[in-house]
């Protein structure tokens, strides 16, 4: 058995949820009694892999190909697939980014394999390892198990696991070069790019209220802006606001918009997927007000109220005004 | 362009979920069930296309007899016909496994784009679609915000992460996963819930498909509320009384007012 953590990099920069999959790769394979390699795939990636040759690993692989420059599924799926023919880990571990969740199910299928994609948490009972992860955004958690043959796939949430944690060492690096065609490769992508640049920078804002799905419709946005108001905070929002277009998008906060740590953070009527928890989590004081006990968000509040936002706002505007 | 749109039924985002015994699934009986939401927006693009470009969208769907009410909804807003996989035990089809059973009467309709939300709200795996695609041998793009029909084959606009986007150009066929979002979703009018009445729904079993769940490789032991890591201070009471307790709180423990 040994441990194959997936590492993730662009342009020669890593994702920094690399290193928390480092961390934990080192950790199941402490609790597992075995091995942790690292794999970095690229072109150019040298100064990368020797990086990872000062941690404590079994092996690095550095995974080099001039397809491999730009990010393509064909490509990566393909590459992978003939590193682990090589390598023969038991459990493959990928960070769960934007790019992980493009080609990881790809990698997999081919391969017979489910992924278990998106884990919080793992122990180990009895020499075997268990998952978790969780289901209806968060409300509910499952313990999942491999079963069946090696190679296992799982994929790690942001968070998860601590990159500070990451053991140094030394490890031997090996360089590996995958057989792959530019006709293999369908699809083309080109530069990535950002919209607009924001003007809204919820980055700097000291408090945030920040509303949720629990507002119900557009016409009630005035009640929340006006509590932002009330405290000198910006107003932002969980995704489906957005998306419904009743707050512009620079106003997102999670996976998808921006990352905040205010100094409050005010949830109203935010049940807290994880794609929303992974953006405020960081925060210093987070309230939430929402009218369901078991909503996620309660699981990082420090404070709360369950009940009816539409009663709990107005008194709550009176109640900061009065504090003034 | 014909394009097929997967859909899932999934439990209303509001339900109140309870743990059934044995843990393995919530109590499912008392609860509402409605679109899962990444695949309305799915179907709202694939329908999109179809009034730019022509051609057929086809709603395909793997669920319980139930699931016949989001087929009807589906077909209300404006696809052209459906395909119902009924399968009573869907729990029992890993993510691989109900991506074989979608696969099969795809191969038969062999279409030019195939459609599906990034995630489903329940099991939210997020991996059914490009399973797909690997199943069905096509090439794919995940979190799809914009979809434009070029001279031959399509351009999209992925979403990645912390507001960063690309494009990327590929043949058809191919499929593509959706993000919530991508535009504004429609209602169904009463003209099309009237007409959704005469289209077709295909309705085939799993048994008809020759495609059985088989071995996993994934078992899921069990399923629970999570249990609580932090301990948040509720306060109760009246509206108003609760206000003034949290309020007291940010300022004199928490400090931040």
């Amino acid at each position: 058995m040994s441990i194959l953590a997936v590492l993730e990099q662009r342009e020669g920069a890593w994702n920094k949820m690399s290193f928390e999959t480092l961390a934990a790769a080192q950790q199941f394979a402490r609790e597992l009694n075995t091995t942790a390699s690292a794999a970095v795939c690229g072109s150019g990636i040298g100064a990368l892999a020797t990086e990872l040759s000062s941690r404590q690993l079994d092996q690095v692989y550095a995974v080099e190909h001039d397809l491999l420059q730009a990010y393509t599924p064909d490509a990566l799926a393909l590459s992978l697939r003939q590193l682990i023919d090589h390598a023969k880990p038991s459990i493959v571990l990928f960070p769960h980014t934007y790019q992980v969740r493009d080609f990881l199910p790809k990698l997999a299928t081919s391969l017979g394999r489910v992924a278990v994609s998106d884990a919080v948490a793992h122990r180990v009972e009895n020499g075997s390892l268990i998952l978790v992860r969780q289901l209806f955004q968060g409300k509910v958690n499952a313990d999942v198990r491999f079963s069946g043959d090696a190679p296992h796939f799982a994929s790690l949430q942001a968070g998860a696991y601590r990159a500070d944690q990451v053991m140094a060492g030394s490890a031997p690096v090996e360089t590996f070069s995958p057989q792959l065609s530019a006709a293999g490769v369908r699809t083309k992508p080109q530069a990535l790019f950002r919209e607009s640049q924001r003007a809204v920078d919820l980055g700097a804002a000291e408090i945030i209220v920040s509303v949720g799905r629990g507002i119900k419709e557009s016409d009630n946005i005035p009640l929340v802006q006006k509590l932002a108001d009330v405290l000198g905070a910006e107003l932002a929002a969980s995704r489906p606001i957005c998306d419904a277009g009743w707050l512009p998008m620079e106003r997102q906060v999670g996976s998808s918009g921006q990352t905040v740590a205010p100094k409050m953070y005010l949830a109203i009527g935010i049940s807290g997927a994880i794609q929303h928890l992974v953006g405020m989590k960081g925060s210093r004081t987070i309230v939430a007000i929402n009218k369901d006990p078991n909503a996620p968000i309660f699981e990082v509040a420090d404070y709360g109220i369950v009940g009816d936002l539409f009663q709990l706002v107005p008194e709550l505007i009176e109640a900061f005004q009065k504090s003034k | 362009m014909k394009i097929v749109v997967a859909i899932k039924q999934v439990p209303a985002r509001d339900s109140q979920l309870r743990i059934a015994s044995p843990a393995r699934w919530i109590e499912d009986a008392d609860l509402t069930y409605e679109i899962n939401e990444p695949d309305a927006y799915a179907l709202e693009e694939g329908l999109q296309l179809k009034e730019k470009h022509g051609g057929e969208v086809i709603a395909l769907c793997a669920g319980p007899a139930r699931a016949a009410q989001t087929i009807r909804e589906a077909l209300a807003k404006g696809a052209d016909r459906a395909i119902h996989i009924e399968e009573e035990d869907l729990g029992a089809f890993d993510p691989l496994a109900a991506a074989r059973l979608l696969a099969a009467p795809l191969q038969a309709e062999s279409p030019d784009l195939i459609l599906t939300g990034l995630q489903s709200d329940d099991l939210g795996y997020g991996q059914t679609g490009v399973i797909l695609a690997e199943l069905l041998g096509l090439p794919h793009a995940t979190i799809i915000m914009e979809v434009e029909k070029q001279e031959s084959g399509i351009r999209v606009k992925r979403e990645l992460e912390d507001g960063w986007f690309q494009h990327v150009e590929m043949p058809l066929p191919a499929l593509l996963t959706i993000q919530s979002g991508i535009s504004k979703l429609r209602y169904a009018t009463l003209m099309g819930i009237k007409k959704a009445k005469t289209k077709e729904i295909r309705r085939v079993t799993a048994a008809d498909l020759g495609v059985t769940p088989g071995p996993s490789s994934i078992a899921i032991d069990r399923i629970y509320l999570p249990e609580r890591t932090k301990r948040t201070q509720l306060f109760d009471g009246s509206p108003k009384e609760a206000a003034a307790k949290l309020v007291e709180k940010l300022k004199f423990e928490a400090r931040v007012i």
